[in-house]
Order: C-alpha cells, then structure tokens, then sequence
C-alpha cells in the first residue's frame, strides 16, 4: 500500500513488462492511467514478480493488458506470478469474455409514448376492475342486506367522518374568511362590497367547499385506506381472507368505500356551513357589517341550487377517491418502498381526479342550467 | 493455515444498553486467513458483537483491534448483512461499483468492467447488474451483497448469518463460494451462523457466545466435546445434523 505501483518495460523485438508496487484498488486512479499510457508494439510476457500486493481490480487490470497484447497467434505470457496470487489471476481469465446483452434502445420519444400509453390503459383498466368488483359486491349485499359488514362499515365511518370533523371545520373555515378578506380589500375599491357576500356564499357552496373536503379527505382517508390495504397485502392477510372463501372487496373494500360515500356530503355540508361561518366572521370584523345584513345578502345570494350542485357531487368524489385508494392499496408488492410509491402515487390520482371530475360536472351543470 | 498474525484482537469487550450488559469481559483473537464461525442463542449478542467490532455499536469497556490492517482503512472491511441492505435505489452494478465509485475517479469503463468481473466471480452474469434489488431472489441479492462486500477486495470479511433464508441447495453453493472467493482472495472471514452445515463445511474454528463471553472456541470437532451446559444443548439438540456431523 505504501509502494506506489510501477509499470516498466524492458527487451527489444518483445517486450516484457514490469509492473511493480501494490496493485490494489486503493491506487486504482494510477493504475489505470498506467495502464493506458502502456506502451503499444510487441508485448510478449508481464512479469509479475515485483507486485507487491494484488487485488481483483489489479489482477483485472493485468489480463485486461494482456488482452490487449494478445493476437490469436501469439498469446501473451504472465511469469513469475506469486503462487498466493495465481488463483486470482486464473479466476481473471475466464470473467469479462462475454459483452452483457445491450438494452433495447428504441426512440425516447416513441419509448415515453408507448409507456404513457400503457401507463394510462392499465390505471384505466385497474380503475375499472375496482369499480366493477365494487359494484359487484354492493349487488350481493343488496341481494342479501344481511350480508353488509355494518361493524366495519359504522367504524370506517367513525374515522374518515367523525374524526375528520375538526381539521375539514378549521380548513374551510380558513378558507372561506380567506375569500372574503380578498373580496373586502378588492371590491371595496369600486364600492361593491356588498357582492363580497355573493361571491363567499357561492364560491364555497358551489365549488370550494367540496373541493377543499374531497382534496382534505383524499389526502387524510385516502392514503390511510391505501397504507392499510397495501400492508395487509404484504402481510398476505388478503391471501388469507381468499382462501377462507370470503370475497375481500365485500369484506375491506365495500364498507370502506360505503362509509366515504356517506362521509363525504356530511363533512361536505360541515364545511361549506364552516366556510360561509369565516366569511360572515371577516364580514363582521373586516368589512364592517354586521352579522344580519350578512345573513340577509347570503339569502338573496345563494338559492337550494347553489347548494344542491356542491352537495352532489360529493358522493361521486368519494367514490373515485375510495376506489383509487383500495386499487392502489392492491398493487402493493412485496417491500415496503413499494407501500410508500404506491400511498404517493393513491392521493395524487385521487387529488388529480377530483379536479377532473369537478371540470366534467361544471360544464354538465352550466348545459342543463343549473 | 498461513502463520499466526492475529486479524482481530479483541480484550474484555463490554458492550450493553441501558443497564442490561450483553457482553461481559468478551476476549477473542481471530487469525489472519481463517474462517471463524460464531454461534450463539438468538439475542444472546452475536449481532452486538458483530456490529461492535464493525465500529456500529459504541463499546463500553475493553479493546478492539486489528493488527493486520492500517488504521482507518475502511475499505479494508467488508460486510454482509443478513438482508443484504443492497441500496434499492441503485441496480446491482451500481451497487457494486459504489464503494470503488466513492473512492477514486475511475473511468465508467473500468468500473463496469471491475463490477461485471465481480459478479462473475460471486457467480452471476453481467447481465444481472442491469437489474434492480426488488428484482432479484434471495440467493441472488445475498450474492450481489456479497460481491458489494468484496468490491474493495477487504482483509476482512463480516458475514451475517450469509446462508439464512436460502434453500439447502443455495446454502451450500453459498458456503462453497466463500470457501472458494476465501482461498482465492485470502481474505479473513467473521461470520455469525446458525448453519451447522455451513459451521463444518466452511469454517475453520468456532466460536461458542454464552453469556455474554466466549465460552467455547475451536474447531468444530472441538467444540463439540466442550462441556458448557449451553454449547452441548445446542450441537446435540440438532440430532439429524449431529448425526451428519459425527460422520463427517
């Protein structure tokens, strides 16, 4: 290790080289520059005899040369190998002989092509499944009520609707004084502060307030039916539910998807009644009115259509954020990495959904005028 | 066995938690060259010493030392962990080539070459480096681990239970491989196993852990004459392996 390493030559028609010093890997930088600067011509032997210490990647280096040197007629000779180093420099002759099979290199544009083209046939196709197995299941519930897991079902409930109470209050609450601070400070400098309340009542009830819940629920309930799905998977406790002759959508995935189904217009309602509760209190404070005047322009404001479009499609979003959640759950493999990718992967589909599906429901509202 | 320069030196060893101690006093001398196996109950401190003397554990008392190699020299130690801890993120050749890669600027040719010889040489082709560790079966990713371990060709070779989870075939082509890497290499092997195959086939001596010391250490043949309570419960409460071993 102390000895630097060497290369030298010496004779005239053939060569013998010299090397020297250790050949390790902690000199890997000089050897290989020794390496190439090895003089070409003639090679017909490497001396081994002045290494001092030998390692694989010296040893690799050396029947590396010797390749280099070799001709079919003449092959190049190793001499004076240390009988401790002959096993390795004999091992070093048979690695390397064969080129490792090149990956398939197409065009990256038609390669990322193909790949989001089967990326999104397969999300299609596993959405599908999921909603196709949930259906099912609700079919042989309906065929037998007896049938539906009502423990699971009420305490699924408990935890993405009870608890989740407090956090969807404070958000929308947030929210909606939010709005209302902006309308204050921006309508008041054409004198149209009273519209603030208009836009609050139908922002939140129409658009904001459903959309805050199912992105607040879908990253609260959503992962954690995922993360809960996906190690019961690993733990093959899915597996063993089969093979005990019970269907696992109608046993974990079915009260799971009921009870957001069922959650999300409550919190839904909850919150937009938090949302519209923040604007009156900026209302108040902020834009100095008082709280009856509030109450009166939002009952001109606001009608039970208002209302009805965002309590609607709260169950719709519930039901893609549950079935996304469960199916990605499913496609947990084996380790862990994979459980974190695909609880990732579950509440960006769902967030990503929601705002699709809250586009489609815009222009279906606005075409049968509601 | 070549002459008798001591590859780890260890004096009265303490290490414990909190104030449970798991090694008391704990002396062991291992040659340069061998192949020493370590058995002992399950948590009854063969992991704490392992990862002592690896440097992973704080000790409390005694002294660790390696004589045959120069101080700080990390790359002069290599491990196998029991799971193999392959970095997931990197494919096999990656993860072989990452010691070498931390250490020295070496051409991506030279690497590849470096990692393809050593997967050759653990016993897999170099069209194994393209895949990824979840890929991989358990005799395949303890050899990667294995070959990652040997990337800077160390002096000194720390085997966790090398042959756990393999099936006997793969365990006793995994033994013959470090049997085989060993002579090539002449590397010092320390490994914890629970394989009495492995403890005949492959190790030189054995190393008893009882009660937080060394309670038996020799060779095989040796050590199943000891007469610690515990060394004896555990080499003849295997009967079908005693009897293998006996004939052997």
């Amino acid at each position: 290790m102390t000895n630097p390493p060497q290369l030298t030559e010496s004779g005239d028609k053939l060569t013998t080289l010299h090397p020297s010093g250790a050949w390790t890997a902690a000199n890997v930088e000089a050897l290989e520059r020794l390496c190439e600067r090895a003089p070409g011509g003639r090679v017909g032997a490497i001396d081994l005899s002045g290494v001092s210490a030998l390692d694989t990647t010296g040893a690799w280096l050396f029947e590396k040369l010797a390749r280099r040197f070799s001709t079919p007629s003449a092959q190049i000779a190793f001499v004076g190998v240390p009988d401790s180093y002959s096993g390795l420099m004999r091992e070093m002759q048979g690695v390397n002989r064969r080129k490792p099979l090149a990956r398939r290199h197409g065009s990256a544009l038609l390669d990322f092509m193909e790949r989001l083209g089967r990326g999104l046939a397969a999300e299609t196709a596993s959405f599908l499944q999921m909603l196709g197995a949930v259906g099912i299941a609700l079919l042989g519930v309906l065929r037998h009520p007896r049938s539906l897991r009502l423990t699971s079902t009420i305490y699924q409930l408990y935890r993405v609707g009870w608890q989740a109470i407090p956090i969807m209050v404070l958000i929308t609450f947030l929210i909606g004084a939010i709005i209302a601070q902006q309308g204050f400070f921006h309508f008041r400098k054409f004198g149209a502060e009273s519209y603030t309340v208009d836009m609050v009542g139908i922002l939140v009830l129409r658009e904001i307030g459903v959309l805050i819940v199912a992105i607040m629920v879908a990253g609260r309930s959503g992962s954690a039916y995922t993360a809960e799905l996906g190690s019961m998977k690993m733990r093959e406790e899915i597996d063993a539910l089969s093979t005990m002759g019970l269907d696992p959508v109608a046993v974990l995935i079915l009260p799971r998807v009921a009870a957001l189904v069922i959650a999300l217009p409550i919190l839904t309602f909850i919150g937009s009644i938090a949302g519209l509760y923040g604007g009156g209190v900026v209302a108040q404070f902020y834009g100095d009115m008082a709280p009856a005047i509030y109450i009166e322009r939002l009952r001109e404001a606001v009608s039970l259509t208002t209302f009805k479009v965002g309590i609607l499609k709260a169950p719709f979003m519930a039901l893609v954020i549950g079935i996304v959640a469960c199916s990605e759950g499913l496609r947990v493999q084996g380790s862990a990495e994979s459980l974190g990718k695909q609880t990732t992967t579950s509440v960006v589909k769902s967030i990503f959904l929601v705002i699709v599906l809250d586009g489609l429901f815009a222009v279906f509202f606005a075409s049968i005028g509601m | 066995m070549p002459a008798e320069t001591i590859a780890i030196h260890v004096r009265d060893l303490v290490v414990g938690f909190d104030r449970h101690i798991v090694l008391d006093r704990l002396s062991l001398d291992v040659r340069a060259g061998e192949i020493i196996g370590l058995v002992g109950a399950s948590g009854g401190g063969k992991s704490v010493l392992m990862r002592a003397l690896i440097g992973l554990l704080p000790k409390r008392g005694g002294q660790i030392e390696f004589p045959a190699t120069a101080d700080g020299e990390i790359g002069r130690r290599g491990v196998l962990f029991q799971q193999g801890a392959l970095f997931s993120a990197l494919n096999a050749r990656q993860n072989i080539q990452f010691p070498l890669r931390e250490a020295a600027h070496v051409s991506e040719a030279l690497l590849d070459e470096i990692a393809n010889a050593k997967l050759e040489m653990v016993g897999l082709s170099a069209d194994d480096g393209d895949k990824f560790p979840s890929e991989l079966s358990g005799g395949m990713t303890k050899r990667v681990a294995l070959a990652r371990a040997l990337a800077l060709d160390p002096a000194l070779l720390f085997l966790d239970e090398p042959t756990s989870g393999l099936d006997p075939i793969a365990a006793g082509e995994f033994d013959s491989l470090i049997k085989t890497l060993q002579r090539t290499l002449h590397f010092t092997v320390f490994m914890i196993t629970h394989d009495l195959n492995t403890l005949a086939a492959v190790c030189d001596r054995v190393a008893a852990l009882a009660e937080g010391r060394i309670v038996a250490l020799g060779p095989l043949s040796s050590v199943l004459k000891s007469d610690h309570p515990w060394v004896k419960s555990y080499f003849h409460g295997a009967r079908a392996q005693m009897l293998h071993l006996e004939t052997t």
